[in-house]
């Protein structure tokens, strides 16, 4: 039923010309360009024509700081799931988990933009020339101790369950404070959480639904299952914990006390436990050191591994077009 | 009362109306049997005064990889058709939702044989958890049949889900409801 007068019908792609004296047989691979690979040849700003002025009453480095905490939860936590490609129990899984890291990763990618644009300073400085823009930056060439994640989303994988159980407490917690980020008096906050809510919706009740499964599965699947939330739970308080930061960001209503969600998390995760007939872990909070948790830059030893894959190629060649 | 257009504010509108009729033409890369503007993420094309052509959209999903590639198909499609001074710009707010897809576009995904969208589900209250496997009316895109399974929650793209008909026994792709 299409009309070929009209112009939304029109081919947009035409086929490439393998006989073109400028070009090869391989350009069809790329199509028109190649902005879709890797980095891309062409940098882009994922906050182009989105107005990033700061609000009044909120200290630009405080907004960084913040914009760094929710975007660094999100970057190593979609870090962690991606090391499930081509390794899940079967292949759906595999492209679930990819889904949801990616879905993670483009959160963190315009947190991370919102972070540069709040605070330049709190980009790392690279050599004269260097393509990279300021978001790669932040991502790939700053230290364990400068990263704001809390440290459940660091950890190694363990097994499916492990995985599973780390992700639904993640994605209930993350789900609740987007819900109240999305009146932020920060526009790009606001809508980064919008946006968010409803991905996370998706994670929430991906890893719900597996968490029942496994905990009604097999003797096997439930030992594990609940193995693997005991061995979560001592970091289970630090999200929760509010940063002095954080406390400044939520009182200029630009955004959220962990604290204030702490109750509604605990009443979803009491749903799931519940159907599951799992208990409660009752474990005590795992220190930080002289106070220092995750939000401070104090990580596990898991971090440092876990940035040592992500960042060396990018480090190797800080001037690279990709 | 006859309203009194000048001559410059009629000549930015057909310029408008010209280059507007270029971008809803382009299609998505990953679905391409939609196009920008069936998908809803084709927000609006404004020329401004220097007559440069701001196109705005808007991701479909936060990680959405086809980003970069809308704008360059959007860009190559205007220079292509004359605009030289093209900008792309990303809006963010509000976020997109599959209610956004057009009926011409629902037809396009039943036609090649994806199951088009429900209504979006609100997230203006506390969201449910949902631990039984969401229910849709779905039917099958090739025979019709209303006997389908879901496979997966996610699929080949961030926006789709996976289902298989157990009349005809082959699997098809749903797009989300967000």
């Amino acid at each position: 039923m299409t009309d070929a007068t009209d112009p939304a019908h029109a081919p947009s792609h035409p086929a490439p010309d393998p006989n073109d004296a400028h070009g090869s047989i391989f350009d069809g691979l790329l199509g028109s360009d190649s902005s879709q690979w890797a980095f891309g040849t062409d940098f882009e700003d994922p906050l182009a024509g989105v107005d990033t002025t700061i609000p009044d009453g909120v200290d630009p480095g405080d907004l960084a700081t913040y914009c760094l905490m929710l975007a660094d939860d999100a970057l190593i936590a979609s870090h962690r799931l991606s090391e499930w490609c081509s390794r899940a129990p079967d292949l759906e899984e595999d492209i679930a988990l990819a889904n949801v890291s990616l879905d993670l990763l483009g959160q963190a990618r315009l947190l991370l933009a919102r972070a540069a644009a709040a605070d330049p300073a709190a980009v790392p400085t690279l050599p004269e020339g260097s393509p990279v823009p300021p978001e790669d930056a932040l991502a790939f060439f700053r230290e364990a101790g400068e990263f704001r994640n809390v440290r459940m989303t660091e950890v190694a994988n363990g097994d499916f369950a492990h995985t599973i159980a780390r992700l639904l407490v993640l994605s209930c917690a993350r789900l609740a404070v987007f819900q109240r980020l999305t009146t932020s008096r920060d526009t790009v906050l606001a809508a980064v959480a919008a946006k968010g809510v409803k991905e996370l919706a998706y994670h929430r009740d991906y890893a719900g639904r597996w968490f029942l499964t496994l905990a009604r599965g097999t003797e096997e699947s439930r030992r594990r299952l609940v193995e693997a939330l005991d061995a979560l739970w001592p970091l289970y308080a630090e999200l929760f914990a509010t940063h002095p930061v954080e406390r400044s960001v939520a009182e200029a209503g630009v955004g959220v006390d962990p604290a204030a969600v702490a109750d509604e998390v605990a009443v979803v995760l009491e749903q799931v436990f519940a159907m599951s007939g799992v208990e409660r872990p009752d474990r005590a909070p795992l220190a930080g050191v002289q106070g220092r948790t995750g939000r401070d830059g104090l990580h596990t030893e898991a971090l440092s591994l876990l940035l040592a894959e992500m960042q060396v190629v990018a480090r190797a060649h800080p001037s690279g077009r990709w | 009362m006859e309203t009194l257009l000048d001559r410059e504010t009629l000549d930015r509108e057909a310029l408008r109306e010209r280059a507007y009729a270029v971008a809803r033409g382009v299609t998505d890369p990953e679905m391409p049997m939609l196009t920008l503007e069936d998908l809803g993420v084709l927000r609006r094309v404004d020329v401004a005064g220097a007559g440069e052509v701001v196109v705005a959209i808007t991701p479909t999903y936060s990680g959405c990889p086809a980003m970069a590639t809308m704008r360059d198909d959007l860009v190559h499609g205007l220079s292509d058709a004359g605009f030289d001074d093209v900008r792309v710009a990303v809006e963010l707010s509000p976020a997109w939702s599959s209610d956004w897809i057009t009926e011409r576009g629902r037809r396009a995904l039943a036609e090649a044989g994806l199951s088009a969208p429900g209504p979006a589900p609100r997230h203006d209250g506390p969201i449910a958890l949902d631990l039984l496997p969401t229910r849709r009316a779905v039917s099958c895109p090739r025979c019709g049949s209303a006997a389908v399974d879901l496979t997966s929650e996610f699929g080949a793209t961030a926006c789709k889900a996976l289902y298989r008909c157990t009349d005809c026994l082959e699997p098809f792709e749903h797009v989300k409801e967000i």
